[in-house]
């Protein structure tokens, strides 16, 4: 066994660099801010859009609401969980609050494969069409990643990969949901495998890649 | 039994079980208990605002804190010291993430926890690679020394580079007391700096190091 060291020299050595620090935001803030940058792309979509496709699909066929819903709450839980791991002592467990929201997601996602009708005003995905979701996703799920990344950037993730995955999936449940607002598309099997590729690359993507990032401490 | 007493003392409890109405006894540990992370919560907070004093004495109340996180852990007694220094530079690093409004205790127990799973991961890793090193010399031959001998200079090369490119200090405190293997009241005299610096100085060089060298998986 070494010698017990003498922590106190350690300790007079930090405490002789102390400098007053501003704190960090609590992790419900930092959420909100992101949200708001998802609710600015999104009232940018319905200005250009409009919400009358998005409506009458959701009346003809309801299962797609749920899935919006499901999605938006997703993109909530998530992302604020992403924050909230980022904080010593908050607990792991937090990391099943997305998961209800995110069953309600794919599993309303899913019936939509179960439908032999379709909803109004509304076409069968074609074979290049699910290629322009998947593209959808990634694109806008990149640089809501970035800058829920960079709002971590002072935070303390102690499990990376896991805060990465909140962050994947809080990205893409995010484009999932602004998606919805100009997506053209019944939920066809091919297109709903295009949606669920698109989110498992870009979750992949962040635990790979945002795990070492936020590994930084 | 002696033992066993000891450890109930240090817990707090070996009161509790003497006491008539243990459960009131135990209730009354349990409120030392959160007195004590309410004062070292207020200390931590005025630390944050630059409180030099508050600070020292939150970082020599939290050892047995930490040193009781790395034993859960299951860190070898001869390694808890350096797990105890590693927390004390994160706590120094990360802060600015303690929120005053909910438990310190719990703060820097995470901290700790997670940089005991840190330093038994390294004991791995090292017990893993001395292994093979064993297994290697038993079976190589004379020109395989030959490249293994290349192979060390290139790290040694590698190991030169990095350290070349420390900031000064750093640089100084591992020329000093790895190289030089001075002791540190002679590296102290030597460079005009306090002893506290330099093992603040090594440890920031050394994590820097294996970062640069072996990635900071």
């Amino acid at each position: 066994m070494s010698e017990p060291r003498n922590h106190h020299a350690l300790i007079d050595a930090l405490g002789a660099e102390l400098v007053p620090v501003r704190r960090l935001p609590p992790p419900w803030r930092r959420a909100v801010a992101w949200l708001l940058v998802v609710a600015a792309l999104a009232a940018l979509l319905f200005a250009h859009y409009g919400d009358g496709g998005m409506l009458r699909r959701w009346e003809g066929a309801p299962d797609l609401a749920w899935a919006g819903l499901g999605a938006v709450l997703t993109t909530i839980t998530a992302a604020w969980t992403a924050f909230a791991l980022g904080v010593p002592g908050r607990s792991a467990r937090w990391a099943w609050l997305p998961v209800a929201p995110a069953l309600l997601w794919i599993g309303a996602s899913g019936l939509g494969c179960l439908r032999d009708w379709i909803a109004p005003g509304t076409i069968l995905a074609g074979p290049h069409q699910p290629i322009g979701c998947l593209q959808f996703i990634i694109a806008f799920s990149v640089p809501l990643s970035a800058l829920l990344i960079w709002l971590l950037r002072r935070a303390c993730p102690l499990r990376p990969v896991l805060a990465a995955v909140m962050i994947g999936l809080a990205s893409a449940a995010a484009s999932a949901s602004l998606l919805e607002i100009c997506h053209e598309f019944d939920a066809a099997a091919s297109d709903l495998l295009t949606h669920a590729l698109a989110v498992v690359l870009v979750i992949g993507i962040n635990a790979a890649m945002g795990g070492r990032l936020l590994r930084a401490r | 039994m002696h033992a066993s007493l000891t450890a109930d003392r240090a817990l707090g409890l070996d009161g509790a079980f003497r006491h008539p109405d243990s459960r009131e006894a135990l209730s009354a540990t349990t409120a030392s208990a959160q007195e004590a992370d309410q004062r070292r919560a207020a200390w931590m907070a005025a630390a944050q605002a630059g409180d030099r004093r508050a600070y020292e004495r939150v970082l020599a109340d939290s050892l047995p804190l930490i040193r009781a996180a790395a034993r859960r852990q299951g860190v070898p007694v001869d390694s808890i010291d350096d797990v105890v220094q590693e927390t004390l530079l994160t706590v120094h690093r990360v802060r600015h993430t303690y929120d005053p409004t909910r438990s310190y205790d719990a703060w820097i127990t995470a901290i700790a926890s997670r940089r005991a799973i840190d330093a038994l991961r390294s004991h791995g890793r090292r017990d893993r690679r001395e292994l093979h090193d064993e297994q290697v010399l038993d079976m190589q031959s004379d020109h395989a020394d030959a490249t293994r001998d290349a192979e060390r200079e290139q790290e040694a090369r590698r190991l030169r580079a990095a350290i070349a490119t420390l900031p000064p200090g750093q640089r100084e405190a591992v020329e000093q007391l790895a190289l030089r293997e001075r002791s540190l009241a002679e590296a102290a005299q030597h460079t005009g700096r306090n002893t506290g610096a330099l093992k603040v100085n090594l440890h920031r060089a050394l994590k820097a190091l294996r970062n640069r060298i072996h990635g900071d998986s």
